[in-house]
């Protein structure tokens, strides 16, 4: 395996941080799992993809026999980026690896946005380097369709290391999406993802991520964001399937003035799955806002609904929404929403609501005619819409998409 | 076919334990307006909730025949189906459900878009569409949005409680026209296939819908029926005190 090039002093951080438990979420034992994995080889024709792979793919967002509606295509299995492509000069796909072969500079960029000592996961991936994918907007450019990435675990037990760098170059426009996602199998495996972004002056990325584990998975993903003036970041995260196992709380530091940033959360929880998914926002720089709604429904699985949003400078804006639904089974949602304001003239604001569906709400609905269970779908359909702007129609229509799929099973 | 849209027979109802109905009796034929007066808390809300089949409200006596067919036991949903509507006073906001899914769902696929968007436009809801159902609605947007939702519906039986209630004087004749188009008062009578049963608290909707029969409630039971303005004019003259001198 090729070893990521990051600097000493990283690898001594990790070291020293090897066995630090995350602040949030079960500890796991990382020595269970395998953490090599064999070289995958590349694939200039995606057609060549199991079935299965496709399938589980496509439910992910990621399409893989027609990508003429995808500005850029990278796909790692395991721990071989086994496709890459750009269909646009002045859009970067590559993997991490590559990318550090060909750039001195992104070095300068590795750790940056996430701490490398932040917890044993993050240490784990700098010590047990696999890849990961490199997105980079040139100044000034726009994805004409969204750019699709999938991470992919085949092999039974493996613990897939990931590390991902995003850049958006001044002034330039890039919309993702990425898929992660498992052999459809229950067996036992591992992700551990830090996607570190950094968005220049004026520049925006939407990053809409979706979800489709297996019920073993257990998953750290580990996300950090740096905003610089008038930097736009849009995240919509969606997990409907069960997974053993999930934690992640993403930070945006809006360094710069006037930053818009935005975390959507869909969170479908079934029997059997423990999610512990949050957001913080930490606004850094005059007149950036930032709102943080997520939306979260468990079926008998547990949730933790995190939010934080900290105002550290004048006329900083920040709402968060976060409403749970209780829908069926014994599972737990905590929400736990936190504001902090450090100086006078910002404007922090949260609202938090966990509860069952309303009676009379159902009721309204069958008065309309509808069916027990039509009302039941339609409240529930209403509850996971959240409005999402700024997104390129593709998107929009893959996020839909993938809550009606899980709407059929939830009903 | 029945010509009774609706009969009410030896009525009674209780809510969480408590009876709130008597020995309720009248029957609205087809085509017809009837009204219910009374003062609140004495039972109009009740009936109008237990003839849609609100699963609060037992029924411990009595039937509910709806075009021959009695309907006492049946669901709700299977109610509104068979052709019964209701726009309610004060409807829950549902999150995230907007205006017009509801009007679409109301409509269950009979409605062309274009139809919808007639109905949209004849409504005044244009604007409120796009937004979650009655969340933010003024008195008169939520009389709109429950009016273009049984539009939509077309039910044969139109359960209206308190329609003027809450509405501006601008928005009144709106809806007084409204409804009139959803009782097909254009018609004559002999042609109208939709019936009305409609509370009202102040007799106002009174200036803009016909309608051939009152009823004042007290007390649970019925304790008057005649002609709604001759009603109307006593209770206004002499309140509903002068209705209680008749169960004295």
């Amino acid at each position: 395996m090729h070893s990521l090039d990051t600097s000493k002093e990283s690898k001594e951080k990790a070291r020293a941080a090897a066995a630090k438990k995350a602040r949030f979420g079960e500890d796991i034992e990382l020595a269970k799992y395998e953490h090599a994995a064999a070289e995958l080889p590349y694939q200039e024709d995606l057609s060549v993809i199991s079935e299965d792979a496709k399938s589980q793919m496509l439910q992910t967002g990621v399409v893989v026999d027609d990508t003429s509606q995808r500005s850029g295509t990278i796909i790692q299995m395991d721990h071989s980026v086994i496709h890459s492509m750009t269909q646009q000069s002045d859009i970067e796909v590559m993997s991490t690896r590559k990318a550090l072969e060909k750039y001195d500079w992104l070095a300068e960029y590795m750790w940056k946005a996430v701490a490398v000592d932040a917890d044993k996961y993050t240490a784990h991936v700098e010590l047990n380097p696999g890849n990961g994918y490199f997105i980079r907007a040139l100044p000034g450019s726009k994805t004409v369709y969204p750019v699709q990435a999938c991470l992919y675990i085949g092999k039974k037990n493996l613990a897939q290391s990931v590390h991902n760098i995003i850049i958006a170059e001044e002034g330039s426009e890039l919309h993702i999406i990425t898929g992660c996602t498992t052999a459809p199998r229950e067996e036992p495996a591992m992700h551990l993802g830090v996607s570190e972004f950094y968005i220049k002056k004026d520049a925006k990325i939407s990053f809409t991520m979706i979800h489709n584990w297996s019920p073993e998975t257990e998953v750290r993903p580990r996300t950090g964001v740096i905003m610089e003036e008038g930097g736009i970041y849009l995240s919509n995260y969606i997990i409907m399937k069960p997974v053993k196992s999930l934690q992640a709380n993403p930070i945006a530091r809006c360094n710069g003035k006037n930053t818009i940033t935005r975390f959507n959360s869909i969170i479908l929880c079934p029997p059997g799955s423990n999610m512990d998914l949050g957001s913080q926002v930490i606004l850094n720089g005059a007149g950036s806002r930032t709102e943080i709604i997520s939306r979260a429904i468990t079926t008998g699985g547990n949730i933790m609904a995190r939010g934080y949003i900290e105002g550290n400078a004048p006329d900083v804006k920040g709402h968060l929404e976060c409403r749970g639904l209780i829908l069926k089974g014994d599972g737990h949602i905590h929400a736990i929403p936190e504001l902090k304001g450090n100086l006078a003239g910002i404007d922090l604001s949260h609202e938090a609501a966990v509860g069952k569906i309303a009676e009379e709400e159902v009721e309204y609905l069958m008065m309309r005619g509808l069916t027990r269970d039509e009302a039941t779908a339609t409240i529930v359909r209403g509850f996971l819409r959240v409005e999402i702007e700024g997104l390129p129609p593709e998107l929009t229509a893959q996020i839909k998409q993938a809550v009606e799929t899980a709407e059929k099973d939830l009903m | 076919m029945s010509d009774t849209t609706l009969e009410i027979k030896d009525l009674s109802v209780e809510v969480e334990g408590r009876q709130i109905l008597h020995d309720i009796n009248f029957a609205i034929k087809t085509g017809e307006t009837h009204v219910l007066f009374g003062p609140n808390g004495n039972g109009k809300t009740t009936l109008l909730m237990t003839i849609m089949g609100s699963p609060k409200y037992k029924v411990t006596r009595g039937n509910i025949i709806l075009k021959g067919t009695d309907i006492t036991n049946l669901p709700m949903d299977e109610r509104a189906r068979m052709g019964i509507g209701m726009s309610m006073q004060r409807p829950p906001v549902v999150r995230g459900v907007k205006t017009r899914d509801m009007v679409t769902a109301c409509a269950r696929g009979r409605e062309s878009e274009e139809e919808l968007n007639s109905i949209f436009l004849s409504t005044n809801l244009n604007e409120l569409v796009d937004r979650d159902i009655n969340y933010g609605f003024s008195g008169g947007e939520i009389k709109r949005s429950e009016l273009a939702q049984l539009l939509a519906q077309k039910p044969d039986l139109v359960l209206l409680d308190e329609p003027e209630s809450g509405v501006d004087l601008v928005n009144i004749a709106l809806i007084g026209h409204l409804i009139n188009q959803l009782l097909q008062k254009k018609h004559p009578i002999r042609e109208r296939m939709r019936s009305g049963l409609i509370i009202t608290h102040t007799g106002h909707i009174l200036d803009y819908v016909d309608a051939r029969t009152g009823y004042v409630m007290l007390g649970g039971t019925i304790i008057c029926e005649g002609d709604p303005h001759e009603i109307l004019k006593t209770i206004v003259k002499k309140g509903y005190e002068e209705c209680r001198k008749c169960i004295a």
